[in-house]
């Protein structure tokens, strides 16, 4: 059994047939599991300003980079172990560097306040053997994280829940479009417009207070008669709740107070998010967007966007991470007028343009360690295959030890 | 999925008897249970049936894949989320604490598995939909979003 790093739920129930050192079947993963576990078409090679190199000439132009920048920014880690993450905040400490990752723009708010215990959370063991209300908010697990209701929400039969999603078990879906997930929540999907989740939330908070709600009464009278009987229920927070109420996201917090037998769930992407987040609020209390000079220091304004829109950074290095893919496109001149390094086990956009590239092992096939799944449980990541690539870890040990 | 209708049009409508049925609407719903080939057909053999027969073996031809209880899985649209799997009566009654959990099957006796992240069905003479008591169950395509599993 090896675990799959395809996504956050780091299913360790997967088993792969190895031949010739290659992966040549993984039985169990889904189809994004499976294609990670099979490792990436266009491997990454090493290059200093789009020209091929060693691997030794990329890192010590990487180091050249880093101890020269004025204010560096480390960004990524999210799909790094936890060991390589651990490194890489001890690298931004000695570097006094900006240090932000992927949670910047998906799912940090969440993070923070389930970290800071503002918002009640429990295991995804706990949702498989009790939960009997799921709402799936803004998120479309079936697609992002395929096997989150057949492993462990809606499906399976648990300790308390014998009788499964036939009879035991309701799944809610509120979106913006009907996705997937939706699809499953026969009978129970509300559908809302776009940025109408703050309306949606205040008018279930009267509905919960025993208020008729002017917005959409009926069925939200119904949702809350369904939420209110709920013995052991789960919210289920997708990126398009995260992003709808960023600006007030304390609302979120009110409907949890009004909901007691509610957990909330953060729907992580990247397999290793919630082991970043956890590390860096560790450490500094805060769960991204740090700049270390004396103590750590937490504002807005260093975020990979701010940072990039006010020059405040003249040099990036990116681990494991693909912003030019996602970032919007206006401010993308502005990565590209730095001298960017790349980490990577494969070509990405980002690499297309980085001044330095390092490949590195995919980790979970080709090097092991640990990582924190979305409900924040401790995971083993396996090693399958061996490769002559460094893992993460160890490019950054590299790097501690030549700028110490 | 084509129709018993669909299919009796392009037939010769004479109720011949050749083909050992007593009407070419009972040949129809043999040709969709799959009991009956084309070939049994013989006056649709003549030239002047050819496009006819083309169009017949068209239809026909997605159910050519199918397992004994008609159910046919498309790869290209499964997403390997193992919904099937684990919403499977047969998977639940024959690995309770394995697929009937959520966790990976322990047991061959599963219906559904996931390999390579597309789902394959073996076992099929455990599926509820074969033998002489069938049911008309629906499980294992109620769950699925995209429409990856059909029975024909």
């Amino acid at each position: 059994m090896v675990t799959c790093t395809g996504c956050a739920l780091l299913c360790d129930d997967i088993e792969a047939i190895v031949e010739n050192n290659r992966i040549k079947e993984t039985r169990n993963a889904c189809r994004r599991g499976a294609a990670r576990m099979k490792g990436c078409v266009n491997r990454l090679v090493p290059s200093i300003d789009q020209q091929p190199t060693d691997i030794e000439s990329s890192i010590r132009k990487t180091v050249d980079i880093i101890k020269n920048a004025r204010s560096i920014m480390l960004f990524g880690w999210n799909n790094s172990t936890c060991e390589a993450q651990a490194k890489g905040i001890r690298l931004a400490k000695k570097l006094n560097a900006v240090i932000d990752d992927t949670s910047s723009f998906c799912q940090g708010l969440l993070i923070e306040r389930i970290l800071q215990k503002k918002l009640r959370t429990c295991s995804l063991d706990d949702i498989r053997n009790k939960a009997d209300v799921l709402v799936y908010w803004g998120s479309d697990a079936q697609d992002s994280q395929p096997r989150h209701l057949s492993r462990f929400s809606y499906f399976p039969r648990g300790e308390s829940r014998q009788r499964g999603y036939e009879e035991d078990r309701k799944a809610i879906a509120i979106d913006v479009r009907e996705s997937n997930t939706a699809k499953i929540c026969k009978g129970h999907f509300y559908r809302i417009p776009l940025k109408g989740d703050r309306e949606f939330i205040l008018a279930l908070i009267e509905a919960l207070s025993g208020k008729v709600p002017v917005y959409d009464t009926k069925k939200m009278l119904e949702l809350a008669g369904i939420l209110k009987k709920a013995e052991f229920g789960a919210i289920f927070v997708g990126i398009g709740l995260t992003y709808s109420i960023k600006e007030d996201f304390d609302i979120l917090i009110a409907l949890a107070e009004k909901l007691p037998n509610f957990n909330i769930m953060p729907m992580v992407g990247h397999y290793n998010m919630r082991g970043f987040n956890e590390a860096l609020f560790k450490e500094t209390g805060f769960v991204n967007r740090v700049k270390f000079e004396k103590e750590a220091i937490h504002d807005d304004k260093y975020s990979i966007m701010e940072s990039l829109i006010e020059k405040n950074i003249d040099a990036i290095m990116i681990v494991g991470s693909d912003p030019l893919a996602s970032l919007p496109r206006p401010i993308l001149k502005d990565l590209a007028s730095i001298p960017v390094v790349c980490i990577d086990p494969c070509i990405s956009m980002t690499s297309k343009i980085a001044t330095v590239t390092i490949p590195c092992a995919v980790t979970g096939v080709e090097s092991g360690g640990t990582a924190i799944r979305m409900d924040g449980k401790l995971i083993r990541l396996s090693k399958i295959i061996t490769s002559g690539y460094m893992p993460d870890e160890e490019i950054m040990d590299r790097l501690l030890e030549a700028i110490s | 999925m084509v129709t018993v209708m669909e299919l009796y049009q392009l037939l010769p409508r004479t109720n011949c008897k050749k083909c050992g049925e007593s009407t070419c609407m009972a040949f129809a719903v043999a040709l969709l249970g799959r009991k009956k080939n084309v070939a049994a057909c013989t006056p649709l053999l003549e030239v002047n049936f050819k496009p006819q027969k083309e169009k017949l073996e068209s239809l026909l031809l997605p159910s050519a894949g199918a397992e004994e209880t008609g159910l046919i899985v498309h790869p290209e649209l499964c997403t390997g989320c193992g919904n099937c799997v684990v919403a499977c009566p047969v998977d639940v009654a024959n690995d309770p604490h394995g697929a009937g959990m959520g966790c990976a099957p322990t047991n061959d006796k599963v219906i559904f598995k996931v390999v390579d992240g597309k789902v394959i069905a073996s076992n099929i003479k455990e599926c509820r939909r074969f033998g002489k008591s069938r049911v008309l169950c629906y499980a294992c395509i109620d769950p699925c979003p995209t429409g990856a599993i059909e029975f024909v």
